[in-house]
């Protein structure tokens, strides 16, 4: 699969990554390599395979419900970049 | 009830679809042990998971998953064994994550139907596509501040369950039905307390039209809103407006709107948002949701009895008829109230007193039934009054208001005003006889023909008692009596 | 007298049983190692304060009768495990700053096991690479060196290169590092060290600074195996925070070093014989064979159809995971923030382009891309399907085989420098290791012998789910036959 500019530019936006026009020309090349180099599962017959999103060694476990967390404001916000009487601070989103 | 728009070109029929989503009643989240409730301060109620600190990991709580079911009971669905989390990507200041956990192709209950009575008297089952379990988000506050958006995350990670609905509904009364009667069930369950006003329960609202007979057309997302009346203006707005668009020659085009309480309108999101990609996977944080009938057996059996159970069991046992009774139990509290107090006495009598009296002071005052100043008891007691001839009933709404400012029982206050009802025939022909003797002149219009001033008689005589008198001895006495006969009390 | 650094865990930990030492001459021992080699740049941060406050604590604890599994043992942390109150960085600019409020598992049960930690390890960023040439910290330094040719700086492999490096360049005694598609294995075996990914959740996540999370597991780096065994011990078992944890019992993984083999079956996959694979791997893992043989066991062949498909089924689920995994690095919370926006997504766009390096945002993209609408179906889904196939191979080996033998990589350590031309290139280092991965597999990597340029090479054993004590006995019986005992010419003996 051959990606160009535009869907490299939307798929950027939806990661959220801002890349510069120096940074995408590469880029495309290396995006497109590397999914075609993928691309070689297409030869392989899944015909009525599961998909294994998860390794299921696993038992489930389902915690009881009770208030055993939170309650420390302090630290939820001590590493933030900005915050101010006890909320995160982030550029206006205009509604 | 016709639920059609008539256009200029002819009639449209409305489309709804709901999808509501419902705050699950439990002590904490849904994947942390963070707790639930509404208004704590800021970032109090967060989890180190909640907020996405790197390196943190979901575990499901147990609560979450037995409501979901209870509510998939309750509205008579189908319960998947096997359900699977998925996460749902995007960015935004109130999702620390940049993901949700919620469920895709695997919800945990599926189809389902929900019946719902309209004040024509008709009834209608609206079917639900699914339920499923997802996280809340947190809240943005924008007005605070010029250039800042404040974050609060208590609310992020509560545990919350997707309602979704086939649009099967027809008309803004329909949808106003639905949601009251889901609010309902889900109280009754005690699976969220459906309080609208703190955003325990949200609506988004699916509006299209067609012609009838026609095919799906083009529908429209009105997002979140909070109460049934917005509800049902925001879709009496937005169908007009697909209609009008359409009568003019345009198209609508499938966008999200939001509902503007102050114009009563839909206006589109300002920010023409990317469409959004979400790009669903299962998390691999979690395993499976795994389901055995011995758990779904041990819910279905403690089901209490249902809002639809309920009004069945009202009008066969009560005699009521379906609009009271569904009145009636549309609130769970409000059932055992009446219950209580229908105990041994007059079903509709009881009925009258609880949905006119009861309902007027609880709205004027702002309350619920469960801190009604007048208890069931006590309510009871005024009828019994009413019933063994203590008082009459005109004096017993009087008693009513007193019983609602002090909370006193009623013969408390019967006694204590002296309010017991005069039945004694002497003493009413006298005070007839008086009225009588004062106001001779009405009495010659009465006996020249104007019967209507029967009641201003009536209404004298009252006063004169203090309004004790029983009224059917009055009103047979005063008759006779206007009537120029000389009857002697029996 | 073997000098403190030269000592394995189990010696050392003789040693202080013995008193020959107090946990604070071994640990000094050790910061000063880490002092003359910092030119290798196998850590982010060295702790020496904590370090001896610790070993100090270690010995109050030793004189009181108190000994954990791992008592005053001088041990070094990925930097990708959060350490309570230490920075804390994933080899990632986007971290900046970020002390966790919080410890990992993997590293509060070392830590409760008495163990000592001297900092924490430069790696991969985010764990995405082969070399550890991603970090924003620099490049990590391979302490060995091609015979003859001492000028060439070779990687150490990635992405725990700097545990590897200072496992191997006698920094420490011992490291924690991750493994999700090679990034334990693959480093160890071009530093000549063991390392052992055990099996899917064996080993809680909590505290993990997340890739592939279906992938990711914690594992010992150490130099010999006995040491694995040890550490291994007292980093497994469940943590009920962590919902992928197994809920099954830690065995005496070093009670079960007893180096009996006799009928123990050993697979050997056709598939991982190439065409074009370098000829000193093959006669090593006929070496490994051999050996494995005259101790009894019996060598076979086995197909593994699917192997083939690992690397892209790999390369397509691992990014897809990723990209959902970072989109909490948005400088909102913790970390970097690029300010002087005008817009929230503004400030994410700039604050992740600025933080993420290169193979980061490559594979962030590719992720995003294989999850989207319309790509899902032929990529995403697929890849999960072969998955399964992947895993069927191996639960159908397994049924005729106990362990399975591989090398553990193609080659040995390349330069810094090659390898560059394209990521795919960089791909294939893993071509040994991610199906085994994919699977949840244990897999243990064991030096076994030298290039003919003097580089290390590893032999790779496969269990089954559980079953690490088998893996480390067989493990065991290689590492007597192959007598590895030599030293990198950058840590030569002290």
């Amino acid at each position: 699969m051959s990606l160009n500019k535009s869907t490299v530019r939307a798929i950027a936006f939806l990661a959220r990554l801002d890349l510069s026009e120096e940074a995408i020309e590469p880029l495309i090349e290396e995006l497109s390599a590397i999914l075609q180099w993928t691309e070689k599962l297409q030869s392989v017959d899944t015909t009525n395979v599961e998909p294994m999103p998860c390794i299921n060694f696993v038992q489930s476990y389902w915690r009881e419900d009770a208030i055993n967390d939170g309650g420390y404001a302090e630290t939820v916000l001590t590493n933030a970049p900005e915050s101010a009487k006890g909320f995160f601070l982030v550029p206006k989103v205009v509604n | 009830m016709s639920h059609w728009i008539e256009g200029q070109t002819g009639l449209w029929e409305i489309v709804i679809g709901l999808e509501i989503h419902a705050q699950i009643i439990s002590m904490a989240k849904l994947f942390s042990g963070a707790a639930t409730f509404f208004g704590g301060a800021p970032n109090t109620q967060v989890a180190l998971f909640d907020a996405a600190f790197p390196g943190m990991l979901p575990v499901v709580n147990a609560k979450c998953i037995e409501q979901a079911v209870r509510t998939g009971l309750g509205l008579n669905a189908h319960i998947n064994k096997y359900s699977v989390f998925a996460r749902k990507n995007y960015f935004y200041a109130d999702l620390p994550a940049g993901y949700q956990i919620s469920q895709h192709e695997l919800p945990i209950v599926g189809p389902g139907l929900v019946a719902i009575d309209l004040s024509d008297g008709t009834s209608r089952t609206i079917r639900i596509e699914r339920l499923h379990l997802e996280q809340d988000a947190g809240k943005s506050l924008h007005d605070r501040h010029p250039t800042r958006s404040f974050i609060d995350l208590n609310r992020a990670g509560v545990a919350l369950m997707e309602i979704v609905s086939q649009p099967d509904m027809h008309s803004s009364e329909e949808a106003a039905a639905y949601v009251r009667k889901l609010r309902s069930i889900l109280r009754y369950l005690g699976s969220c307390d459906g309080n609208m006003q703190e955003g325990s329960l949200r609506c988004d609202v699916n509006v299209s039209v067609r012609r009838p007979d026609e095919d799906f057309r083009t529908r429209c997302e009105i997002k979140n809103i909070n109460s049934v009346r917005f509800v049902v203006q925001a879709i009496e707005y937005e169908a007009h407006r697909h209609v009008r668009v359409y009568e003019s020659g345009g198209s609508i085009e499938q966008e999200t709107r939001f509902f503007d309480s102050s114009s009563g309108k839909t206006l589109p999101m300002r920010s023409k948002e990317m469409v959004h990609d979400y790009r669903y996977f299962q998390d691999p944080d979690l395993v499976p949701l795994m389901l055995d009938e011995t758990f779904i057996e041990d819910i279905r059996t403690n089901l209490p009895e249902l809002p639809d159970q309920k009004k069945s069991r009202f009008m066969n046992i009560y005699g009521l008829p379906a609009y009271a009774a569904g009145i009636l139990v549309e609130d769970r509290e409000t059932a055992e109230y009446y219950e209580t107090v229908a105990k041994g006495r007059d079903p509709k009598i009881v009925a009258n007193w609880v949905m006119t009296s009861l309902f007027g002071a609880l709205h004027r005052s702002g309350r619920e039934i469960s801190d009604s100043p007048i208890s069931a008891d006590h309510l009871g007691q005024l009828i019994d009054l009413i019933g063994d001839g203590t008082i009459s009933s005109h004096i017993a709404k009087s008693v009513f208001e007193s019983m609602l400012e002090t909370g006193q029982e009623p013969s408390a206050i019967v006694t204590a005003k002296g309010l017991k009802q005069v039945t004694d025939s002497k003493v009413i022909e006298r005070a007839i006889d008086e009225v009588m003797r004062q106001h001779a002149d009405k009495v010659a219009l009465y006996r020249g023909g104007q019967v209507r001033i029967l009641g201003w008689f009536i209404g004298q005589v009252m006063k004169a008692t203090d309004g004790k008198a029983n009224p059917e001895k009055l009103s047979t006495l005063i008759k006779k009596k206007l009537a120029g006969s000389t009857l002697s009390s029996v | 007298m073997t000098a403190l650094v030269d000592l394995s865990l189990a010696d050392a930990r003789t040693g202080l049983n013995r008193g020959d030492f107090t946990s604070v001459e071994l640990t000094e021992a050790h910061l000063r190692a880490i002092e003359r080699r910092r030119f290798l740049n196998a850590f982010i941060t060295e702790t020496p304060e904590i370090a001896i406050a610790q070993a100090k604590a270690s010995d109050r604890r030793r004189r009181a009768g108190q000994v954990g599994t791992m008592e005053g043992l001088p041990i070094a942390i990925k930097d990708i495990f959060c350490t309570e109150g230490l920075l804390t960085t994933a080899a990632s600019h986007i971290l900046d700053g970020f002390r966790p409020p919080y410890e990992a598992t993997v590293s509060a049960r070392l830590r409760a096991a008495g163990a000592v930690t001297l900092g924490k390890t430069n790696m991969d960023e985010f764990a995405m690479g082969s070399s550890n040439m991603t970090s924003y910290y620099g490049n990590v330094l391979n302490p060995w060196q091609r015979h003859g040719a001492p000028e060439i700086k070779l990687v150490p492999g990635g992405s725990s290169g700097g545990s590897a490096a200072a496992v191997a360049a006698r920094l420490c005694l011992a490291a924690v590092g991750t493994d999700t598609g090679g990034s334990i294995r693959q480093p160890s075996s071009f530093c000549g060290i063991v390392g052992l990914k055990p099996t899917y959740g064996r080993c809680s996540r909590w505290g993990l600074i997340a890739f592939a999370s279906s992938l990711d597991q914690a594992g010992p780096m150490t130099r010999t195996i006995r040491d694995s065994a040890l550490m291994l011990g007292a980093m497994s078992g469940y943590d009920s925070k962590d919902s992928t944890s197994a809920q099954v019992p830690v065995p005496d993984f070093e009670g079960a070093l007893t180096g009996e083999i006799h009928g123990l079956k050993v697979g050997v996959p056709c598939e991982y014989r190439p065409d074009g694979l370098a000829p000193e791997v093959i006669a090593l893992w006929d070496k490994g064979i051999s050996w494995l043989k005259a101790a009894g066991a019996e060598p076979m062949e086995i197909s593994l159809p699917h192997t083939q498909y690992a690397l892209a089924t790999y390369y397509i689920i691992a990014p897809a995971e990723a990209s959902s995994n970072l989109a909490r690095y948005d400088g909102v919370r913790y970390g970097l923030r690029k300010a002087g926006n005008s817009s929230l997504n503004e400030m994410y766009m700039q604050t992740r382009a600025a933080g993420f390096g290169q193979e980061v945002q490559r594979r962030v993209l590719i992720g995003t891309y294989v999850l989207s609408a319309g790509y899902y179906d032929a990529y995403y889904l697929k890849a999960q399907k072969v998955r399964t196939l992947i895993i069927r191979d191996f639960q159908q080996a397994f049924k005729t085989v106990d362990v399975i033998l591989t090398p553990t990589t193609p080659t040995p350590a390349f330069a810094m420098g090659e390898q560059m031309d394209d990521p795919i290139t960089m791909y294939l280092n893993d071509i040994f290791t991610v199906p085994i991965s994919l699977a949840g597999l244990p897999g243990l990597s064991v030096p076994a012998g030298l290039s003919p340029e003097g580089l290390p090479l590893g032999l790779q054993i496969i269990g089954r789910p559980f079953e690490e004590q088998t893996v480390l006995k067989v493990g065991g019986v290689l590492e007597t036959a192959a007598c590895f005992t030599q030293r990198p010419s950058l840590a030569v003996a002290n």
